[in-house]
C-alpha cells in the first residue's frame, strides 16, 4: 500500500489517475497530460510535491558540513533565503541524489531531496554528519505544493499569510522567505516557468489547494511534470544520473564547485581525476523531427559507430516533436542515429534547455 | 470506467470492430485502450490496398507515455484509413468509437469476424486483465 499525501482525497475529487511513485500514491494526470502541460506553460498549474523529503539541518558547524557533503559550494550563498542546486556524491563521484539547499541562517539550512531516495539519503547524511555534530530533522509533518506558470505568482499572492505576501512577491529567482509558523515560500520550480514552491504544515495544505482551485490554478500530475522539466532541460534523478554516473557525464558540471581548490568535498578527487583524464561521456539534448518518440534507454549511434543511450525522452507538447537527453561517448556531434522500433532515425544534437518561459529556445 | 458499446465486436488486443451496411468493417481502439495509453501524439497506419492477416501488426499508436502496436482483428484489405488522425491524433482519446476510428477493411472470406469477443465477453476480459 503506497503512502498518501495530505492531498490524496483532493486528487481523487479531481478524478486523478493515481500511480505508485517512489512508494507514494501520486496523481499521474487528471484527464489529459497534454492539457495540463499547456496549462502550466500558458497560465498556471499546481503540483502536489509533498512526497519530497524536507530535511532541516542545524548546528554550529553545519556550513562546514555542507561544504564537505555537497559538490556545489554553500559558501556561494551570501544572503539568507538564497537557494542552491547541488549533487550529493559518493566517493567515486557518482550521484547519490540531487537536491536544493536553502540558506536559512548561519547555523541553519534546509535540504529538499527526492522521495524515492529518502532512506539512503538520510542514512548517508546522518553517517557523514557524525563528525560535525549537526542535527538532522526530517519534517514529515510538512506538505509541499508547487505553483508554476506565467500567472502563478499572481494567483497565489492573496492566499499567502499576510505577513509573507509582500516579501514573497518581492523574491527574486532562487530565493525563499518564511515565517515562524513553518510557512515557507520559495521562487523555485521544476518546469522552466516562473512560480513558487510552498512548504507548509500539512493540515493547512488542503485550504491552500482549494483556494488555488478557486483562483483558476489547475491541478497538474506527474506526467506533465516530467514533460515540463524535460523541455526545461532539467535532469531527473534515477533516469539522467545515478550512483554510477558523475555530474560531469550528466550535464551537471556547472553544479560542481572545484573552486576554491582547498575545499574538500566527497567525490572531489574522483571528479578531478575524471576531469583531468578527459574523454568521458557527455550529456546532450536531442531533437527528432519525425513521427516517432524518443524514449529512455533507446540506443544512440554516433558517427564512428560508438554507442550511447537516451536517458530521458518524450514528446514535447510545446514544440510538437520529440526531445530527449542522451549520454554519448566523448565527442562533438551535430547528428546522431537513434534506434526506434528497429528503425534508424536521425536526430539533431542541441544544447538544452528546449523550452523556457513558454518559448522554444533551440535553433533548428 | 470505460465505455464498451454493445453493438461492436472486440479483440483481446483492445481493438473494436464494426460491421458496416456496405459489408466493410471499421476498426479502432477501445476506450479502455486509449485510457491506458494516455494522450496520443502520433498515429501511423497501414496503407490503403494493403492485405492484412488476422492479428497482423498494421499500425502504431504513440502516446506521451508509450508506443503500442495496432493489430488487425480480422483478415482483409485496407480500403480506407482515417487521415484526420495525422493532424489530430487526440480524436482517438476524445472519441474512440466514432471520429477516432483507425481504418476500414474489406473482410476476406473466413475473416475471423465470428471469432471476436462480444461486448460482455470483452468487458469480462478487461476485468480479468486488471486483476
Amino acid at each position: 500500500m503506497g503512502k498518501r499525501t495530505a492531498l490524496y482525497n483532493k486528487h481523487l475529487e479531481k478524478n486523478a489517475k493515481m500511480v505508485d511513485f517512489g512508494g507514494w500514491l501520486m496523481p499521474l494526470h487528471y484527464g489529459s497530460q497534454l492539457n495540463e502541460h499547456h496549462q502550466v506553460r500558458r497560465d498556471s498549474g499546481m503540483f502536489d510535491v509533498s512526497h519530497m523529503t524536507v530535511l532541516d539541518l542545524s548546528g554550529q558547524r553545519v556550513r562546514e558540513f555542507l561544504r564537505y557533503l555537497l559538490a556545489n559550494d554553500v559558501a556561494r550563498l551570501k544572503n539568507v533565503g538564497k537557494a542552491l542546486y547541488s549533487c550529493m556524491l559518493n566517493e567515486h563521484g557518482g550521484v547519490i541524489d540531487d537536491l536544493i539547499v536553502y540558506f536559512q541562517g548561519e547555523t541553519k539550512y534546509r535540504l529538499i531531496v527526492n522521495a524515492a531516495t529518502r532512506e539512503k539519503d538520510i542514512a548517508w547524511i546522518t553517517q557523514q554528519a557524525q563528525a560535525f555534530d549537526v542535527e538532522i530533522r526530517e519534517r514529515e509533518e510538512l506538505a509541499m505544493l508547487a505553483i508554476q506558470g506565467p500567472n502563478a505568482r499572481d494567483k497565489v499572492k492573496s492566499l499567502l499569510p499576510k505577513s509573507l505576501q509582500e516579501s514573497a512577491l518581492a523574491l527574486t529567482a532562487f530565493n525563499a522567505v518564511w515565517d515562524d509558523n513553518d510557512y515557507f515560500v520559495a521562487r523555485t520550480g521544476y518546469t522552466g516557468e516562473d512560480g513558487f514552491e510552498i512548504i507548509l504544515p500539512a493540515e493547512q495544505v488542503t485550504e491552500l489547494w482549494d483556494g488555488l482551485l478557486k483562483a483558476g490554478v489547475a491541478p497538474i500530475g506527474l506526467g506533465a511534470r516530467d514533460t515540463l522539466r524535460l523541455e526545461a532541460g532539467m535532469n531527473l534523478y534515477g533516469a539522467d544520473m545515478d550512483e554510477n554516473t558523475s555530474p560531469l557525464e550528466s550535464g551537471l558540471s556547472w553544479t560542481v564547485a572545484f573552486k576554491p581548490e582547498d575545499r574538500d568535498f566527497i567525490g572531489r578527487s574522483a571528479l578531478e581525476a575524471q576531469r583531468d583524464k578527459g574523454n568521458h561521456p557527455i550529456m546532450v539534448g536531442l531533437v527528432l523531427r519525425e513521427k516517432a518518440v524518443l524514449r529512455g534507454h533507446q540506443v544512440v549511434t554516433v558517427a564512428d559507430g560508438k554507442i550511447g543511450e537516451i536517458t530521458s525522452g518524450t514528446f514535447s507538447p510545446t514544440l510538437g516533436f520529440s526531445i530527449a537527453l542522451a549520454r554519448l561517448p566523448a565527442g562533438k556531434y551535430e547528428q546522431v542515429s537513434v534506434t526506434i522500433r528497429n528503425k534508424q532515425l536521425v536526430a539533431q544534437v542541441v544544447n538544452p534547455p528546449f523550452v523556457r518561459q513558454g518559448k522554444a529556445c533551440i535553433n533548428l | 470506467m470505460s465505455e464498451i458499446p454493445e453493438e461492436l465486436k472486440y479483440s483481446k488486443s483492445h481493438e473494436w470492430v464494426r460491421l458496416e451496411e456496405d459489408g466493410t468493417v471499421t476498426v479502432g481502439i477501445t476506450d479502455h485502450a486509449q485510457q491506458a495509453l494516455g494522450d496520443l501524439v502520433f498515429v501511423e497506419l497501414a496503407e490503403v490496398g494493403q492485405i492484412v492477416a488476422t492479428n497482423e501488426q498494421c499500425g502504431v499508436v504513440e502516446s506521451v507515455k508509450a508506443a503500442s502496436d495496432i493489430y488487425s482483428p480480422i483478415a482483409g484489405e485496407v480500403v480506407e484509413v482515417n487521415d484526420l488522425l495525422s493532424e489530430q491524433p487526440e480524436l482517438v482519446n476524445t472519441d474512440p468509437y466514432d471520429e477516432g476510428w483507425l481504418f476500414k477493411l474489406n473482410p476476406a472470406e473466413d475473416s475471423g469476424l465470428d471469432d471476436l469477443l462480444t461486448a460482455s465477453e470483452y468487458s469480462e476480459f478487461v476485468a480479468t486483465e486488471e486483476e
